[in-house]
């Protein structure tokens, strides 16, 4: 390269790169005095309120002040976990937030607070279990072998010391990185200890093939270790009605359902309850000793575990054939009933249609997916 | 050589009038048949192109013959006018963002699009090779913005009324809106040459 020709390419990057910096640096500056929104308060329920400075989105804003909107995409506006009630200065909804919303959400406010700017004094409703959710240090204190592919994990709490949440919620554990995995990832864990026990989880985890969390899990995870986690979240918790209570679950599913049951033992005296549970075959079952106890303690309580592929060779007396067969067998109707699902999303499928058909309406089917 | 000096007031009608930018150069067209269904938006639209044209065809006109010619860098005038191009369609936004929501919203996707609006480096490119000074470009791109502005606004105004007529069901829509600017560019052919512009 001869010495013009490279002086001409030096100069070329230095113009080049002069001006980009120089442009950059403008509009840094014009951000911060354009994008300035001053001081805006966010009202929270009509009584809480919250300083915060304006500019940000308000997932962002609730967050640094320690108030968790659940958030599984990282505000990009895809997941739709985020969503709250704006009842005032929240602007209006973007085209973003339009597929997520329903036309009786869009009529009562309901926005994506990730996409959402705090811009003026703007008041929400959110609910009052969200000032509950915490990111909690805790200490492994147990883990054992349900299945060959379940463990239960419990966990003792360390700082904060105490949690509490409505029986049937989930959190989310931090899998730390190991191995190959980079980045810490967060999956959702039903909790399967009753709501009294307060310094201590349970958590019932299935092991997915090349899953991050469960194979962290399985092979890397033990007793005494520390671990992270975020939590309670979730709406799948019992309702005060008077209504049976129809539980059904597949593998992992039976955590939430086993912390209602033990939760809200009165509930089931009161209003009587049954619990279907799905399994391949004997080797898929698991808690049956204590579902026989609770069984007899609570005599309007029924545990109906059902197997869909049972190995000839296994003695076995209970039913057979998928969970929703055999509820079709055993529930005459739906009425005066309320239904709690919880299991892979094929199941809650299956089940939901099963009791539409039977004539049960959507606000008495209430169900956890587990994606 | 120089060519003769135009007068920046003949450079700015010429803009509008007998060389607008979108009916006569057919440049910037897609954001404007895609505004162009409503009066409001439009006239939003057509002031923030404006704005920007003005703006960065003075600091183009600064940047080339000041630095890149100067310099011999000519051949990096695309990339710099797109970057001074990009910032101060970004400024805009902040502003129009902070003051205006409304029409942030309606604009939606088309604002930070005025970067790649080709009328506005059209205007840039065009006032280098009539190597017009500070001033005229100033008034080039003021008056092409304005020309672009009035053809959005007037064919908005045109597609409201014609949402109401009955247009044959293969024509409805851009192809309409085609015709119509068709049209309105005849209408305005017949302006040519009453400026001298160059």
């Amino acid at each position: 390269m001869t010495a013009e020709a490279s002086r001409y390419l030096l100069e070329s990057v230095i113009v080049l790169s002069g001006l980009a910096g120089i442009l950059a640096a403008l509009l840094v500056v014009a951000e911060a005095f354009i994008a300035d929104y001053g001081e805006c308060i966010i009202t929270i329920n009509g009584q809480k309120e919250l300083r915060v400075r304006g500019g940000d989105t308000l997932l962002n804003s609730l967050a640094a002040n320690k108030i968790f909107v659940p958030s599984a995409c990282g505000g990009r506006g895809t997941c739709a976990y985020c969503k709250v009630k704006v009842l005032e200065g929240g602007g209006p909804t973007l085209p973003v937030e339009e597929p997520y919303l329903t036309g009786k959400e869009r009529q009562e406010g309901v926005r994506l607070s990730c996409q959402v700017k705090v811009r003026r004094n703007i008041s929400i409703e959110i609910p009052e279990d969200l000032f509950n959710i915490r990111q909690y240090r805790a200490r492994v204190e147990r883990i054992r072998d349900l299945t060959y592919d379940i463990k239960e994990v419990r966990l003792a709490l360390i700082e904060p010391g105490t949690i509490r949440f409505r029986a049937g919620q989930y959190i989310q554990l931090r899998t730390p990185p190991y191995g190959n995995v980079r980045e810490p990832v967060y999956r959702a864990y039903s909790i399967s200890s009753p709501s009294q026990e307060t310094d201590a989880i349970e958590l019932v985890i299935r092991l997915v093939p090349n899953g991050i969390c469960t194979t962290w899990v399985f092979n890397y995870l033990e007793a005494g270790q520390e671990v992270l986690f975020s939590g309670p979240f979730g709406n799948f918790y019992l309702r005060d009605t008077a209504a049976e209570m129809i539980f059904v679950a597949g593998g992992s599913g039976f955590a939430p359902i086993k912390s209602i049951l033990l939760s809200a033992p009165e509930a089931v005296d009161r209003r009587g309850g049954r619990f279907f549970f799905g399994a391949r075959s004997v080797r898929d079952l698991f808690y049956l000793e204590l579902m026989r106890d609770y069984a007899s303690a609570h005599p309007r309580f029924e545990f109906i575990p059902a197997l869909s592929e049972p190995h000839p060779d296994e003695p076995w007396h209970g039913e057979t054939g998928l969970v929703t067969e055999v509820m079709a067998r055993r529930l005459a109707d739906a009425s005066n009933k309320e239904f709690y699902l919880c299991g892979s999303p094929g199941m809650i499928q299956a089940c939901v249609r099963l009791l539409r058909s039977m004539g049960a309406s959507d606000e008495v089917i209430f169900f956890d997916s587990f994606a | 050589m120089n060519p003769p000096h135009v007068s920046p007031l003949a450079v700015f009608f010429g803009a509008i009038f007998t060389e607008n930018i979108l009916l006569a150069l057919y440049l910037g067209m897609c954001s404007y048949l895609a505004i162009s269904r409503d009066v409001r938006p439009a006239v939003g639209l057509g002031a923030a192109v404006t704005l920007v044209l003005a703006i960065s065809s003075g600091i183009n006109n600064l940047l080339y013959w000041r630095i890149l010619n100067p310099f011999g860098l000519e051949h990096l005038q695309f990339i710099s006018f797109m970057l001074v191009i990009a910032a101060v369609v970004q400024c805009l936004e902040m502003i129009i963002e902070r003051y205006t929501p409304r029409l942030h919203l309606a604009l939606g996707i088309y604002l930070p699009l005025i970067t790649v609006n080709c009328a506005i480096l059209g205007v840039c490119l065009f006032m280098v090779i009539r190597r017009y000074d500070l001033v005229q470009s100033v008034a080039y791109g003021a008056g092409g913005g304005i020309g672009w502005w009035l053809a959005i606004v007037a064919l908005a105004g045109i597609r409201q009324r014609l949402q109401t007529s009955r247009i044959p069901r293969g024509l409805q829509g851009p192809g309409i809106a085609l015709i119509a600017s068709g049209i309105m560019a005849l209408a305005f052919m017949g302006l040519t040459g009453i400026i001298r512009t160059r």
